[in-house]
This record gives C-alpha cells, sequence and structure tokens, in this order.
C-alpha cells in the first residue's frame, strides 16, 4: 500500500483520510512494513466501507488485513441503526462465525511424542474433514431449527459437552434473536449432514505445545504453563452459513437501490437495519452463528474421544475450553463512542472480538485478564494466544487480528509446492499433518501466508491484544 | 468444443474465469474454473446429469447464480462437474451438467466452495467480439 495516502497517527496507528464519499476516516493498526506490504485493495475497501450509511467513528483494519469481498478481511466497521445504519451480508461473509476455540488436554508435549502417530491417527478416524465429508449426525426439520436457535447449549444437551464449556463461549454459547424461519430451505438441506465435519481450506484441527509465555498472570488465569499441550479447532458454520451468505447477498444486492443505497462493490450489499430485509439478515445470520458454534461443540465433544481412546483413564472433565472466538458476525453491541453509550452493531469481517480487562461479558476467572483471543498461524507455524487489551473497545470497537493472513494466492502456492513433500518436511521437524488432499496441503503451505508473529506483534504494540502465549504445532488434521 | 478457462489469483481466494465465443460458452468455461478450483477438471467423468435454470436482472448476477446453483449442487448432491451445455437468452439460462461422485482418493479435492461472490465480478464482451465471464469465489 503507499503509505503516501496515509497520515501516521502513532507507531502503529495509520490513518486514512476522509475523502469523497466516506463518511468516515479510515483507520489501520499495523506496523510500517505491514502497512507497507498490503495490496492497495486494502485501502479501497477500507474507503468503501467508510462510505456506508450510518456508520460510526472509523472503518477500521486489522494488522492482518488483506483483500477480501466488499470489506477486506480483517475489517471492523459499527454501525447505528437510528443513524440509518446497516447490516450488510457481505461484511459479515459466507463462513458466518468461522472461529477459533482452545482446549486445554493437561497433557505435556512428552506426553504427545510417546503417542504422536497414533494420536493423529485417530484424531484424523473420528473427526470429519474435507470435500464430501459427513458427519454422523442428521438434523431433522425440528432439531434443525432446535439447532439454529441453540447454537451450542442445543449440542451440550444432546450430550456433546459439558455445561461448563458454555460460560468459555461468546455470548455463553448461544446468540439470542436467532430466527430459523428466516434461513433457507437450501441452507438447512444444505447443513442436514454437515454437522460435526470441520470443511477444507483453512480450517483445521491441531495439537499444539505452549512453547514461550508473555503474560505470566493472563497465562495462569488462562490455565497455560510451557510444555502443556492444548488442542485449537478452527472452521465455521458450514453449508448453512455459507447458503444464507449467498441467499442475503443476492437479496440485498437487488434491494439496495430501491432503499437508497449506492454500492461502489457490489459485494458490500447490505440493508438499513430498520428494514424488513436487514431485520431478516440478522435473525438468519444469528442462526448462523448458533449453526457455527454448535459445530465447533460437537468437533470438541470428537475430539475428547479422540484424546479418550489415546490416552485411556484421564478423569472428567476432559479437554476443558478455553474459549472460542468467532470472526466473521455482526453483533449488537454497547460501546462509549465520544462519551455517551450507543448500540451499535459491530461488523468483524476476518477480526475477533477482543474484550479488555473488567468488560462485563467475561467470564469471572477471565475478568483481570481479559477475553482470550485465539489467533490461528498457517500449518507448520505457531499460532497464539492473546488477551483483549485494557482499553481496546475505544480502538476498535474491542476487536483484533484474526490470524496470519495470506501472502500470496492458493494458485501460487501449488505452483511451489508439492503436497507430499511439505507433508515429509514438516514431519521431519516433529509435525505430523492429516489431510484427504495433498494439493489443498500445498494450497495452505506455510510460507504462503504472513509471519504471523509480526502480525501479532502489532496487535500487541497498537494496544488491541496483549501477547500470552505462543503455540507450536505438533498434529494438525486438515480437511 | 474445448473450452477456454482460467483461475485467477485473488490474495485470500481464487477467481474463475470462462471465456468463449458466446455468453452461453464463457458461462460453461467459468463453471469448469469452478471444478479446477477444487480439482483437475480431466480426472471427473461426466456420468451423472444435473438439470440447472436461473434468471436474474443481469447477466453478472446470472453468473453469480449459475455457479452458486453448482456449488449447491455439488454440496448437496456430493457431486464434481465436468461437461457443461449452457443457453442463455434474456438473463435466464437453463443448462445440463455431467459429473460424478466426488472420489477423495482419486479426485484429491482442494477444497470445498463456500459460495461465488461478487468480487471481481464482469460479464463482457471483449473488442474482439469473444465473451468473457468471471468473479472471485470464497473456498
Amino acid at each position: 500500500m503507499d503509505l503516501g495516502k496515509l497520515k501516521q497517527r502513532g507507531e502503529y496507528e495509520w490513518e486514512l483520510p476522509q475523502t469523497g464519499a466516506m463518511r468516515v476516516p479510515g483507520v489501520i493498526y499495523a506496523s510500517r512494513a505491514l502497512v507497507a506490504a498490503m495490496d492497495e485493495k486494502v485501502a479501497e475497501q477500507v474507503a468503501n466501507v467508510a462510505g456506508l450509511p450510518g456508520i460510526v467513528a472509523a472503518s477500521y483494519a486489522m494488522p492482518d488485513a488483506h483483500w477480501g469481498y466488499g470489506f477486506p478481511i480483517g475489517g471492523v466497521a459499527a454501525f447505528d441503526a437510528d443513524a440509518g445504519g446497516v447490516v450488510s451480508a457481505g461484511g459479515v461473509g459466507f463462513d458466518i462465525s468461522c472461529g477459533v476455540r482452545t482446549l486445554l488436554t493437561g497433557l505435556k508435549r512428552a506426553d504427545i511424542e510417546r503417542a504422536q502417530a497414533r494420536l493423529a491417527d485417530v484424531l484424523y478416524a473420528r473427526i470429519p474433514a474435507g470435500v464430501g465429508s459427513t458427519g454422523a449426525l442428521r438434523l431433522d426439520a425440528k432439531s434443525m431449527e432446535a439447532m439454529l436457535k441453540g447454537g451450542a447449549r442445543w449440542a451440550v444437551q444432546q450430550g456433546y459437552g459439558y455445561e461448563a464449556d458454555l460460560a468459555h463461549i461468546e455470548e455463553h454459547g448461544c446468540v439470542a434473536g436467532a430466527e430459523p424461519a428466516a434461513v433457507s430451505e437450501q441452507a438447512k438441506k444444505r447443513q442436514r449432514d454437515e454437522m460435526g465435519t470441520l470443511g477444507s481450506g483453512n480450517h483445521y484441527l491441531e495439537v499444539q505445545v505452549v512453547g514461550e509465555l508473555f503474560d505470566a498472570a493472563a497465562a495462569q488465569a488462562y490455565g497455560l504453563a510451557v510444555g502443556d499441550v492444548v488442542v485449537s479447532i478452527h472452521c465455521g458454520s458450514r453449508g448453512l452459513g455459507h447458503q444464507i451468505g449467498t441467499d442475503y447477498l443476492r437479496e440485498m444486492v437487488v434491494a439496495a437501490p430501491a432503499a437508497g443505497i449506492r454500492l461502489p462493490d457490489r459485494e458490500l450489499a447490505c440493508a438499513p437495519l430498520k428494514s424488513a430485509l436487514g431485520q431478516r439478515y440478522l435473525g438468519a445470520m444469528r442462526a448462523g452463528i448458533n449453526c457455527a458454534l454448535a459445530n465447533r461443540q460437537i468437533l470438541t465433544h470428537l475430539a475428547r474421544q479422540a484424546f479418550a481412546e489415546v490416552f485411556p483413564g484421564a478423569r472428567p472433565p476432559l479437554l476443558p475450553l478455553l474459549y472460542d472466538v468467532s470472526h466473521n458476525t455482526c453483533k449488537e453491541e454497547t460501546h462509549m463512542v465520544d462519551g455517551q453509550q450507543r448500540r451499535l452493531f459491530v461488523h468483524r469481517k476476518g477480526a475477533t472480538r477482543a474484550f479488555g480487562p473488567g468488560h462485563a461479558e467475561l467470564p469471572a476467572e477471565y475478568a483481570q485478564a481479559g477475553q482470550p483471543v485465539l489467533i490461528g498461524g498457517s500449518m507448520g507455524t505457531a499460532s497464539w494466544i492473546l488477551a483483549g487489551a485494557a482499553g481496546t473497545e475505544e480502538r476498535a470497537f474491542g476487536s483484533a487480528c484474526h490470524g496470519a493472513g495470506r501472502a500470496m494466492s492458493r494458485h501460487e502456492a501449488t505452483k511451489r509446492w508439492h503436497g507430499r513433500a511439505l507433508i515429509d518436511e514438516l514431519a521431519a521437524r516433529g509435525i505430523l499433518i492429516r489431510s484427504p488432499s495433498w494439493r489443498g496441503v500445498a494450497e495452505e503451505a506455510p510460507l504462503a501466508y504472513k509471519d504471523v508473529g509480526a502480525v501479532v506483534d502489532a496487535a500487541d504494540r497498537a494496544g488491541l491484544a496483549r501477547k500470552v502465549a505462543r503455540l507450536e504445532p505438533l498434529v494438525c488434521v486438515k480437511g | 468444443m474445448t473450452l477456454r478457462w482460467e483461475l485467477f489469483p485473488h490474495e485470500a481466494d481464487v477467481g474463475v474465469r470462462g471465456r468463449g465465443a458466446t455468453l452461453a460458452e464463457a458461462f460453461a468455461g467459468a463453471a469448469t474454473a469452478l471444478t479446477a478450483v477444487i480439482c483437475d477438471p480431466a480426472k471427473v467423468g461426466a456420468g451423472e446429469a444435473a438439470h440447472f435454470a436461473c434468471a436474474a436482472p443481469d447477466d453478472e448476477l446470472l453468473l453469480v447464480d449459475w455457479l452458486n446453483a453448482l456449488i449447491y449442487a455439488m454440496a448437496t448432491r456430493r457431486l464434481l462437474f465436468s461437461r457443461f451445455a449452457v443457453d442463455i437468452a434474456d438473463h435466464r439460462l437453463s443448462a445440463t451438467a455431467w459429473g460424478e461422485p466426488v472420489d477423495v482418493a482419486r479426485h484429491q479435492p482442494a477444497a470445498e466452495i463456500k459460495g461465488a461472490s461478487y468480487c471481481e465480478l464482469a460479464v463482457r464482451q471483449e473488442p474482439d467480439g469473444s465473451w468473457l465471464a468471471q468473479c472471485v469465489v470464497d473456498v
């Protein structure tokens, strides 16, 4: 990105001044090197979002921002319904509530190393992953509706996991206001046999070891020590969320002109919050969030079964949940803006909610540390656990980065690497990969992603989220 | 007829592009590119047929509708498609696609496609009279 068009506000804060159709300025939180490496399209997309009706304060981009569709990936924007604000299906994206959850195992690196290949095989056998995979669960119309309303709470009621898990999920595992009737029959059909599946692309289940700690107090609150083994699951709302995105993008694109909304990019498709379409989308999108939360809850259950098989004799609760974060969402939240409390609809597209210490939404055990912010790396590289920083609500409505972000297209990655060779290379470094597709592995090659370390450093120094722990991969199941 | 198709880079995802002497050929090419996002289209059989009908206010939306109809059929019927016969008139499409069920070992599917986006969406006639149809798909 051309730094000439930006005004530097601080070492890690850059302003894209308000020009043309922008209603607010853009703000990018990143180091000079990360901003310079961003595509020009990021600035264009930040500016386009800044032009949407009812946007409040600024159009934000996180340190891992990259060229998305409509919104940049790593984009955050809040809208006020009373000021003509909108909800954007494009601003949430296709994979509604794609997110990460991390489970504690109570095991140490040496425990895993004694059974690493077997654990990899058992996880791969139990976790449905990849194109065309199906889960064991079949949902009829009644159970589909209950799942869409109940999210992870529904899953726990069905026997997938513990009641205690729910306190460590955003909105306690169940978003209010879900409207199953606003979800098309096609979306429901697409989901019928996809509950408890990982998906493909950049989705994974990874066994990781804590390599280094950066914040002893937060690490203690989160139950992390060096050498501890954790499990992280990255996936979303599967076919149901994808179809909700498809359905409502189409409807909002067509309806926008009549609502007086000029779309500089059709992918920014949106509808006024105070419109029947906007409300219907919110109901469907919340059902999509609940679907993602239920899906990750079922996958958690499958991971617990796998660990119980490989490491028998452990006493419950097995693999307690550290936390579950969602990336692609629009959430109604209260924020202070210019000294006034306002109810806002915060879009986070490829960005994580990162509430700071003392926030009312946090469980008591994390109140002092702040919300755990789980950052997925790429296969074979580090992942990170951060904590929402004090004052982060004033920076980007309590948001932080979500991952490394691609540095290279999938196409380029397959030209440079071969899946089999990559798997062998990673195995030689003690990282076992299990995947049905070699090409899929090549497309997700570690070097096809940006340096996640630079991204989390920027998030830390920009005051979005503090570094707590670096995680190193031991086993990765990829779709 | 050899369909002309290609994938084009996008930072997070991938673009599909079809070209042809007619609009319908370009749409068929884009459909082949859609399969290529997942696996090598040459490795996909053509034993099973699926029929499609879409209508849209303009040809760009029609392309998105067509690709999303294929994505939906692939997801719900666990199929991959390799051959396409497309007719388009007045922003209405009718088509038959032939394919086969996903065989993970043989097809090595790299990624499922979540949806066709409006990003880099273009349907146009080029100066030489040929047609182009493209957009980015989310994987």
